[in-house]
């Protein structure tokens, strides 16, 4: 039987390394103090916590009290665009683009549905948005723009230093959603002309459920939840502590081995993008340099994506895809649409992300794997019998 | 998600391939994702000897292709006429609520086979 296990998921989501876990474990039974209490027991809790967030500030190039933690990306988002929408006197123009995740498109809906009108700027082949067409969706009323820094099925990765610079240049808030890029890419907050950054921690090696989110001091928002005055009253509530102790650590290492994992991530990134085309009638979504280190997204002409994962999976090869028959819903994923790619194409789209961990091995592993799958899979076709 | 008998199916499917002799093909595309499916049928005196098909789609529809081949090879055409998608997927020990349409792939693939094979009847 299958015993191999090669993990290629980590956009997903990834492990949480040992040393991080090693050090959150005494904040669950010894340092179970509140940070919010006097005591002696409490005071050395926050301290920690706030070790945790001079960490993650010291990653962005923020400062201490620009860094908000939350319970993770999707909240992270909510909290910026709602907020900053919550804020308002009125409904406004909001801008974002096509290929957001669901936690920022759905979050953009139900605001439409509120009053506020929405624009999603399209993208190029790749995935790109054209900061000259930001410019020209500006209106009037637009109070906030929201571009992802990478989109998390292509890996493309957004110019957002320009687009920044754009909403920056008009005084108008800019959230991007990094989710996907820290703890992969080196970022800086004052670099890149933001207001707000999302991030997850369960993306780079730390635990699920806790993120942060970045806004840029003297910015002020409402927040989603009220209660006691945690995180400046923006995220009331008692700390995830064990969660931000993990952040920090992980964040720290993560930022750390930016340059060494990269180099590595994008020469098996690449090595894998190479063996698959080789296969033939296999094409590769997203751009070929702008590009996350670890992400490989491709369409196997005239095959569906799940069973291309399903066998994959027997293999004890993880990875996922954006086609409509694996995904809840049936349509292909709006990134492959936005895109341009017709439905038989995202049909046959994976996505392979690398990670921490993933090794040579495992490239000639999957590409061993890989082309007999895909040769039994079209063997089966009526496309590729009709092509 | 899927139970050990679309898994197997899907492993494993009976009767994949083409008929170059068929004497009806039955061919769906699935409104509801863009699958496709082609079914091949060999038909002696109203029996369905041999069945062959080509899908295009998730592991559900295969499945459901392959089970269906089984369930209608060495029947009458019109005991294969009465096989529902509902048979197909009951048979293949129930199929996740999202996946049901999937077994519809098949099912349909069939009744236009079944078409083909009566409209040349009449015109032959
Ligand atoms: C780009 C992007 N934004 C937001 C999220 C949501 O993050 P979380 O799972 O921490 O809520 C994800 C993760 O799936 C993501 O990839
Ligand atoms: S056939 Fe398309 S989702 Fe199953």
């Amino acid at each position: 039987m299958q015993s191999r296990l090669v993990y290629m998921d980590h956009g997903a989501t990834t492990p949480v390394r040992k040393e991080v876990f090693d050090y959150m474990a005494p904040y669950f039974q010894e340092q179970y103090g509140n940070p919010s209490s006097l005591h002696a027991p409490g005071r050395e809790v926050r301290q920690a916590v706030e070790e945790s967030r001079e960490k993650t500030a010291s990653a962005l190039g923020a400062k201490e009290d620009e860094i908000y933690f939350t319970a993770g990306g999707t909240e992270s988002n909510n909290i910026a665009l709602r907020g900053a929408a919550k804020k308002r006197a009125k409904p406004g123009h909001i801008i974002t683009s096509s290929v957001e995740h669901h936690a920022v498109l759905d979050v953009c809906k139900e605001l439409e549905n509120e009053g506020h009108r929405v624009t999603y700027l399209p993208v190029d082949q790749y995935g790109r948005v054209d900061p000259e067409s930001l410019k020209e969706a500006i209106e009037d009323d637009t109070f906030m723009i929201s571009i992802m820094a990478a989109n998390n099925e292509i890996g493309t990765l957004q110019p957002v230093r320009e687009l920044g610079a754009v909403a920056r240049d008009k005084g108008i808030l800019f959230h991007t959603d990094a989710v996907q890029v820290v703890g992969q890419l080196p970022v800086n907050v004052a670099d890149l002309n933001v207001d707000f950054l999302s991030l997850s921690a369960h993306k780079f090696n730390g635990p699920k459920g806790i993120g942060a989110l970045y806004m840029r001091k003297g910015i002020k928002i409402d927040p989603l939840y009220r209660g006691g005055s945690q995180e400046r009253k923006l995220r009331p509530g008692t700390e995830n502590v064990p969660g931000i102790i993990g952040l920090g650590k992980a964040i720290e290492l993560a930022v750390s081995e930016i340059p060494e994992k990269k180099k590595k991530l994008e020469h098996l990134r690449d090595r894998l993008i190479k063996g698959l085309l080789d296969i033939g009638e296999v094409y590769l979504n997203g751009h070929h340099k702008e590009r996350l280190p670890g992400n490989v997204n491709v369409s196997f002409q005239y095959i569906e994506g799940e069973s291309v994962l399903l066998s994959l999976d027997m293999e004890g090869i993880a990875a996922s895809s954006g086609s409509a028959c694996s995904s809840g819903s049936l349509e292909p994923s709006h990134v492959l649409s936005a895109i341009g790619l017709d439905h038989s194409m995202a049909h046959g789209s994976v996505r392979f992300s690398l990670g921490y961990g993933n090794t040579e091995e495992d490239i000639d592993y999957v590409l061993e794997k890989a082309s007999p799958i895909v040769e039994r899979l079209r063997s089966m076709s009526p496309t590729y019998h009709a092509r | 998600m899927y139970s050990e008998k679309v898994m197997d199916h899907f492993t494993n499917p009976r009767n994949v391939g083409e008929l170059p002799d068929a004497d009806a093909i039955g061919e769906t595309g699935s409104f509801k994702c863009g699958d496709t499916m082609k079914l091949y049928l060999k038909v002696k005196n109203d029996r369905i000897e041999d069945i062959k098909f080509q899908t295009f789609g998730c592991g559900a529809a295969i499945a459901s292709s392959s089970m269906l081949t089984e369930m209608v090879k060495g029947r009458t055409i019109d005991e294969a006429a009465r096989v529902t998608n509902h048979d197909v997927a009951d048979k293949l020990g129930g199929l996740p609520p999202l996946k049901l349409h999937c077994s519809n792939l098949a099912a349909d693939a069939l009744q236009n086979a079944i078409v083909d094979y009566k409209s040349k009847q009449h015109s032959g």
